[in-house]
């Protein structure tokens, strides 16, 4: 059984997941939702988006935080550590973990953000600018951070371990999740890793609006086709997921249950803007399947960062063709039914992507007509059944950030 | 010119509106010499808490002050103290 090849670094696996999203709230109801092709994508109700000209966006459904947590929390938390803090307590129950049980400085929480707690924080500043200085909230000091969602999972359960923010946009979901596999294999037994995002008020919107690519479509099944011809930029959505990241040893011997592993990560920045070098999403794929120890023939589907910006499409187009070739790999792209979800995307990608194994099927890409200049084999508007022992995540951070992370289903 | 006393109603209501209460606290119960940690209030809690009584009542506590009331009726004396010196009673 033993290869020559074996890697001597630990396994790493996820034992637990919690999903906040768009089209549904917990991991079931994002499952069945996402597995039908059902989209949380609509015009925006948090606030009236009439005067923008962005106006869709993938709004977490049903959420009240006093439902799911402490009243001292509510005052001194974003909507965004909020959703975080549940999907969190999600996740560790699906793992069977009880924090209280284990040594504090053997549990860590790495998380992803990228714009921090913006709706908090756009009310502190509205208080400072029409009150004065006196009315800003004591919390405002941390509520804003883009590492509170770490600090309050970490406090909430006791986690003294090794703890971090990455904050790296799209691609930080899966800078988190590999920070946290690094971690583990220097001997933390257990990481609360992944991101969850949540800026969808006023300010929160034109900062994102800056970034020229949102969709200013009004028709919520075509406002983010991503590969599609009329492919006019992405709709922002708000959510991810937390994953209970471990050692695959130390999980077995507990008799956990395990979604797979963390077989593989590779990242890298492209080149400067004009420069005539390739970006560098390609290097970023080769990385992970040389550092998961697979051939491109191995990965059994692709999740895509899906920009729906025709350049950045036509580049993970190239970049996923030049590895594969034309048509070589199954590519979807279920955030087409939430909206990009910035920190929380490649974390969500990743839950997906370890329940497509377990249940053996590629959820759908909704909405898009592929434009025929992709020579991509993408899974439309029903999921595909398929055999799945490896996926690829990709995710791009706007400031050019790669990142892509090989999961791998592991025998119990 | 009679001054309005702080009481503990008052600091109820504003510790629930600053910071909340957890689950497990009886706020409306017997806490005036209970410690704020105790009832689950940190440094910060009281921070805001502090906070918020000198805007509504237009006086100044200083850290100090803050620090050394480590229960409900220890800070309610101190705002109190305040509230009748005279240069506050005086505006």
């Amino acid at each position: 059984m033993t290869a020559c090849t074996e890697r001597h670094t630990p396994s790493v696996v996820v034992t637990g997941l919690g999903a906040v999203s768009p089209n549904g709230l917990g991991t079931s109801d994002y499952w069945t939702a996402t597995r039908q092709g059902r989209s949380g994508i609509a015009r925006i109700t948090r606030f009236d988006p009439s005067d923008y000209p962005a106006r869709l966006a993938g709004e977490v459904p049903g959420f009240a935080a006093r439902d799911h947590l402490p009243g001292r929390l509510i005052p001194q938390t974003d909507r965004m550590t909020q959703l975080a803090l549940v999907a969190a307590d999600w996740a560790i129950a699906d793992a069977g973990i009880r924090p209280g049980e284990l040594p504090d400085f053997d549990m860590g929480v790495i998380t992803a953000s990228s714009s921090g707690g913006f709706e908090f924080g756009q009310d502190e500043l509205r208080k400072l600018w029409s009150l004065g200085g006196q009315h800003v909230s004591a919390y405002q000091s941390f509520a804003w951070f883009y590492a509170v969602n770490s600090g309050q999972i970490s406090i909430r359960n006791g986690m003294k371990g090794p703890s971090g923010v990455l904050v790296s946009d799209q691609a930080g979901g899966l800078d988190a999740l590999a920070h946290a596999r690094r971690q583990v294999r220097k001997g933390t037994s257990l990481i609360v890793a992944g991101g969850v995002d949540a800026s969808i008020c006023p300010w929160g919107w034109v900062a994102q609006m800056a970034s020229g690519r949102l969709s200013t479509s009004d028709e919520p099944a075509r406002a983010y086709v991503p590969f599609d011809a009329a492919a006019r930029g992405h709709v922002p959505g708000e959510g991810g997921a937390i994953l209970i990241v471990e050692d695959a040893e130390a999980a077995r011997r507990r008799g956990a249950r395990i979604y797979g592993e963390i077989a593989g990560y590779g990242a890298t920045m492209d080149p400067r803007p004009g420069s005539d070098r390739e970006p560098g999403l390609r290097r970023a794929i080769e990385v992970a399947l040389r550092d998961a120890g697979v051939e491109p023939a191995d990965v059994d589907v692709v999740f895509a960062d899906a920009a729906a910006v025709p350049e950045l499409d036509r580049v993970e187009a190239d970049a996923i063709t030049a590895v594969f070739g034309a048509r070589g790999v199954p590519v979807t792209a279920p955030k087409t039914m939430t909206g990009r979800l910035y920190s929380g995307a490649a974390a969500l990608d990743v839950a997906t992507a370890l329940l497509s194994i377990r249940d053996e099927l590629i959820p759908p890409t909704t909405n898009t007509v592929p434009a025929t200049e992709y020579d991509l084999d993408i899974v439309l508007t029903t999921a595909r059944p398929a055999r799945l022992r490896t996926a690829l995540v990709l995710a791009k951070g706007y400031g050019g950030f790669n990142a892509a992370m090989v999961l791998r289903a592991v025998r119990q | 010119m009679p001054v309005h006393e702080f009481t503990l109603d008052d600091l109820r209501r504003i510790l629930l509106a600053g910071a909340g209460v957890d689950s497990g606290v009886d706020i409306d119960g017997d806490i005036l010499h209970e410690q704020f940690e105790a009832l689950g209030y940190e440094s910060l809690a009281l921070l805001e808490t502090g906070s918020r009584i000198e805007r509504e009542y237009g006086i100044t506590l200083s850290d100090s002050t803050l620090a050394d009331a480590t229960t409900p009726k220890a800070l309610i004396d101190a705002v109190n103290a305040q509230l009748a010196a005279p240069s506050v009673a005086g505006l």
